[in-house]
């Protein structure tokens, strides 16, 4: 948590979500009846600069359940740090009451009774109210997209993205920045692209053949508010050719390139800007990072990671919010610029309840209008859940269980793999899922659910390889997804330990035998990033398996064990 | 079907898959160059810049650069390559600087190091770790 009495020179606000301490326990139907739309929105305008911050939408135009991770392991210099703190600690740390609002929006416990109480979240046409509400206040609010927009339902697979082009278009954002929208394919990103009517910024986006800043996407842009030169640089997702299939968008190449981001502040600071902000989808932990080696970065609007914080997390001189996911959240930041520099801030972390905050009829019709073409396939009822199914957290979450028992079956595999993405909504127990549901937490453009025969050494060497990916303890070296969920295997991982000796007793659970490295296995999996990849598609697995099951009830899930957190 | 491990990773294999751990196999061959460059002797660890990826996008082409101002010679190892060598880069009197990019193949993730060789004897080092990995799982 920041230190506020270090903090430049003015006032700072205090940023926990509807201060939430003064709210007291709330009951089941305390909810809706108390809580207004006026109390989300309730703040005192400040300075002479608005920021507005949404991302990682993953193309969730409508209201939806989200259950935040229980276990989010930080390594490193982050052990024990934001945003590696959830659950119980996680209110503590705040001083969120149980059972509260902030308890619910921000953190993971006792979550299918809250969700009863307070209902579902986000929905952009309520994303809509709130930006139009902040620029009732200051008309010239900047509002900034941190990109994974343009992926992750039914209706954008379908339409490559247009759906969430079309409806973005309606908020009217000034810039953003990108990740999954590059698994659209360079043709159809650079379709979209060419004609956005806001910026598309990457200050790390170069061309891959001659290593050079890429034409399509700048690496920043001025805007002119309340009479304040703001630069706002891209930072597009560093590892997107490693994480994601490259032959997609062969043309492009990324990385984090601090030299050049530097260079960069270094350029627009010389040519007058007096506020500088970098639009990011580095990670939380790679944004830290970075605003420890690159100076004069004012504010970082932080994204990837999917991380919410109440409060901004201060580097330096440097501010950095996280605005969470799925349209869940809304980040203002007022920000008081003066001689030429940052003086103070005032932020909040704006959760859509949206049961009641009110939807914008305008934003609402054109999600229809995206809706009804599709709206008989997505409505259709696949079966029932018994139980919550959830996907964040560091190891497996139900939903992914659920995916890892269809692979096994459908596919009459030994093992299972599912990837460790942090996108996806949850389903309370006694709900339906519909075939949009499936979708919500499978929907990519490589969805090919591929059987493979796999050594057990061969299997190890993965584990470490993702494990890395999550548990290295330098940040840069880290994508920001999840480990690898296993179905039919259990483990046992010690973060602290450096790969190659992080994962032991890899155990084949249909037979409790040790995973041999001599021996092969059926491994069934999806969302290879090789070109070439053939199968079913994942959804469809996932319907024929739950449309067999009729009603899905997940077991308790021990097959990983954690060691070192 | 039997996939091969080339197309049928999970997490997508790459052409890598056999090297979870840093490479280290060859650093005595590394020490070796590093000793016939400096003769032994002590090396900075300012006045050379070297800019790599963290991690490679492709490790069969990941483009490196080496900067030092006024130096003579910058000499570039893939420390964990079965040939460390990669470049030795001269830059003659009137050179307008002592700049270089290449690209370069690395067998796994290791260290890149750079040496300077500056006109009065001295020598500068920088080192950057470059890790290559399967990928996959970006969240």
């Amino acid at each position: 948590m920041i230190s506020r009495r270090d903090f430049l020179q003015t006032s700072m606000a205090a940023s926990a979500i509807l201060g939430a301490s003064s709210y007291g326990n709330w009951g089941r139907l305390a909810a809706q009846q108390s809580l207004t739309q006026d109390q989300l929105l309730q703040f005192d305008t400040f300075g002479n600069v608005s920021l507005i911050h949404v991302t990682d939408i993953h193309a969730q135009l409508k209201p939806l359940y989200f259950r935040e991770p229980s276990i989010n392991i930080g390594v490193g210099d982050n052990r024990g740090k934001v945003p590696h703190v959830t659950g119980a600690d996680f209110r503590k740390l705040y001083e969120v009451e149980d059972g509260s609002p902030s308890h619910y929006a921000l953190s993971s416990g006792d979550f299918s009774a809250l969700a009863a109480g307070y209902g579902r979240v986000g929905g952009l046409d309520r994303v809509a109210t709130v930006i139009n509400q902040i620029r009732s206040d200051r008309p010239d609010a900047l509002l900034l997209d941190g990109g994974d927009t343009w992926h992750g339902s039914y209706t954008c697979y379908h339409t490559e993205g247009q759906d969430m082009v079309n409806v973005m278009n309606a908020l009217k954002p000034d810039a953003m920045t990108f990740h999954w929208e590059f698994t659209l394919g360079s043709d159809r990103v650079n379709e979209i692209v060419e004609g956005l009517p806001f910026a598309a910024l990457g200050q790390n986006i170069f061309d891959a053949e001659w290593d050079e800043p890429a034409e399509l996407f700048p690496p920043y842009k001025f805007f002119e508010r309340g009479g304040v030169k703001i630069a706002v640089i891209g930072q597009a997702f560093p590892y997107m050719p490693i994480a994601n299939p490259g032959w997609m968008f062969p043309e492009y190449a990324f990385g984090i390139r601090d030299e050049n981001m530097q260079s960069m502040v270094d350029e627009v600071r010389a040519a007058g800007a007096e506020l500088v902000v970098c639009l990011s989808h580095n990670g939380f932990d790679v944004d830290k990072k970075m605003a420890g080696i690159v100076t004069g970065i004012d504010v970082i609007l932080s994204g990837h990671t999917h991380d919410a914080l109440p409060e901004p997390v201060l580097v330096g001189e440097t501010i950095i919010v996280a605005s969470g996911s799925n349209g869940k959240f809304v980040s203002r930041v007022d920000l008081d610029v003066r001689d030429g520099r940052m003086m103070g801030f005032r932020h909040k972390l704006i959760p859509i309840f949206s049961d009641v905050i009110t939807p914008d009829a305008d934003v609402a019709a054109v999600i229809d209008e995206q809706r009804a073409p599709y709206e008989e396939e997505l409505s259709e009822v696949i079966g029932q859940t018994a139980s919550l199914l959830y996907r964040r957290g560091n190891f497996n979450g139900t939903w992914d269980d659920v995916i890892c028992d269809a692979l096994i079956s459908e596919r009459e595999a030994d093992i299972a793999l599912s990837p460790g993405v942090r996108w996806g909504p949850s389903l309370l127990p006694g709900q339906d899922i519909t075939r949009e549901d499936i979708w919500n937490v499978t929907s990519m453009t490589y969805g090919a659910a591929y059987r493979s025969e796999m050594t057990g050494e061969f299997l190890h060497v993965i584990m470490e390889d993702v494990a890395d990916n999550l548990f290295n303890p330098d940040p840069y070296y880290q994508q920001g997804g999840d480990m690898v969920r296993t179905g039919g295997l259990g483990y046992r991982i010690d973060v602290t330990k450096p790969q190659g000796e992080r994962i032991t007793e890899m155990t084949l659970l249909k037979t409790g035998e040790m995973i041999d490295p001599a021996k092969t296995y059926q491994v069934a999996g999806w969302a290879s990033v090789n070109e070439g990849t053939e199968g079913p598609q994942i959804w469809d697995v996932v319907e024929n398996h739950i449309r067999q099951q009729g009603t899905v009830t997940v077991d308790p899930n021990n097959s990983v064990q954690v060691v070192g957190a | 079907m039997k996939l091969t491990r080339r197309n049928a990773m999970v997490m997508g294999a790459g052409a890598f898959v056999a090297l979870g751990l840093p490479l280290r196999a060859s650093a005595s061959l590394a020490d070796d160059a590093i000793a016939t460059f400096t003769g032994g002797a002590e090396m900075a660890d300012s006045g050379i810049t070297l800019t790599a990826p963290e991690i490679a996008e492709n490790g069969n082409t990941v483009p490196v650069e080496v900067s030092a101002p006024g130096a003579a010679e910058i000499l570039v190892l893939a420390t964990g390559n079965p040939t460390p060598a990669v470049a030795t880069f001269k830059f003659g009197a009137l050179a307008a600087s002592q700049t270089a990019s290449t690209r370069i193949r690395l067998a796994g993730t290791q260290d890149v190091v750079a040496i300077a060789k500056m006109p009065d004897g001295t020598f500068a080092k920088a080192s950057s770790t470059v890790k290559v990995t399967i990928g996959g799982c970006g969240g």
